[in-house]
């Protein structure tokens, strides 16, 4: 996980240091998508080789939905909350 | 959206090639992701760093804008503990990991899977899809009962690109900047949480 963190932390310096090249930045946003499909491909191929997965899959979905209601609920609870006591009437535009 | 469908269907595409057995032994066998991984991770953080909006928004900051990833991060984790509470099938550091994804399904699948198992990290790919939906969906609801936070705070790291033109539209304009920046926290802190909890 220390690898990931620090490819990441680098590229974070990387890609301040040429925010102004834009065509290098459009390559890079073209990559990064095929990257990410290559991985959820990866992904897919892991778990279709999985029996116990395929097994469980509606289990997992119902399991997936539920606690996303959760997480969702109690950050709109906070929010609400943070909202109320720092930013309610208390502007956005001239207090910054 | 677009890019969600995309993405899922890549999903899709992987989970028929491994069901049907359609790729050569050798590849199944072997375990490519973590260099995809390495890679993909170190994009994502060019395309942070050279995010012009969050440069911008460094040079405005108002500390009181932290509180909002703050609370989407407290609000989050006390939701999924929650709901670690009333079942069994996920214990307590799995459900933080699963709810740290804020909505980046794609990083969080991956990375979840790659330290926990390929179970977990399903669930963390079709949960964070979900999130990603529900605030797609619930805006307009989110924004006009429980207030201009709250379509930010559903969307976490998505308030940043891909939720972030429905959250505009329904809470004002003046409140993008917040929206972004918090999606950029988020989005920054993901692998991080990840790898403290698991």
């Amino acid at each position: 996980m220390i690898p990931v963190l620090l490819l990441m932390t680098s590229g974070i310096i990387v890609g301040w240091i040429f925010h102004h090249k834009t065509i290098f930045l459009q390559w890079i946003s073209k990559f990064t998508n095929w990257a990410i499909y290559l991985l959820l491909f990866l992904l897919g191929l892991a778990v279709g080789t999985n029996k116990e997965i395929l097994s469980n899959f509606d289990k997992i979905g119902y399991l997936s939905i539920a606690i996303t209601l959760f997480a969702v609920a109690g950050s709109i609870l906070t929010a609400w909350i943070t909202y109320h006591l720092f930013f309610k009437n208390k502007g956005v535009e001239n207090e910054r | 959206m677009k890019g969600s469908i995309i993405i899922l269907l890549f999903f899709i595409l992987g989970l028929l090639a491994g069901i049907y057995q359609l790729l050569p032994e050798h590849f199944l066998e072997n375990d490519y992701s973590l260099y995809a991984l390495y890679l993909l991770m170190f994009l994502v953080g060019i395309g942070i760093g050279s995010n012009k909006k969050s440069l911008q928004i460094i040079k405005k900051i108002n500390f009181k804008i932290l509180f909002v990833p703050l609370s989407v991060i407290t609000g989050t984790f006390i939701g999924v503990s929650i709901f670690a509470l009333l079942q069994n099938q996920l214990n307590i550091a799995e459900s933080l990991a699963i709810g740290s994804g804020f909505g980046y399904y794609s990083l969080s699948s991956v990375l979840i899977s790659e330290v926990a198992s390929d179970t977990l990290g399903v669930i963390a790919l079709l949960s964070n899809i979900t999130r990603e939906i529900i605030t797609l969906l619930l805006t307009p609801f989110f924004a006009r009962y429980f207030g201009k936070l709250a379509p930010i705070s559903s969307g976490g790291a998505t308030a940043m690109d891909t939720t972030l033109p429905i959250i505009t539209k329904y809470i004002g304009s003046d409140y993008a900047i917040i929206s972004v920046f918090s999606g950029i926290v988020l989005t920054i802190l993901v692998p991080f949480l990840i790898a403290i909890i698991l």
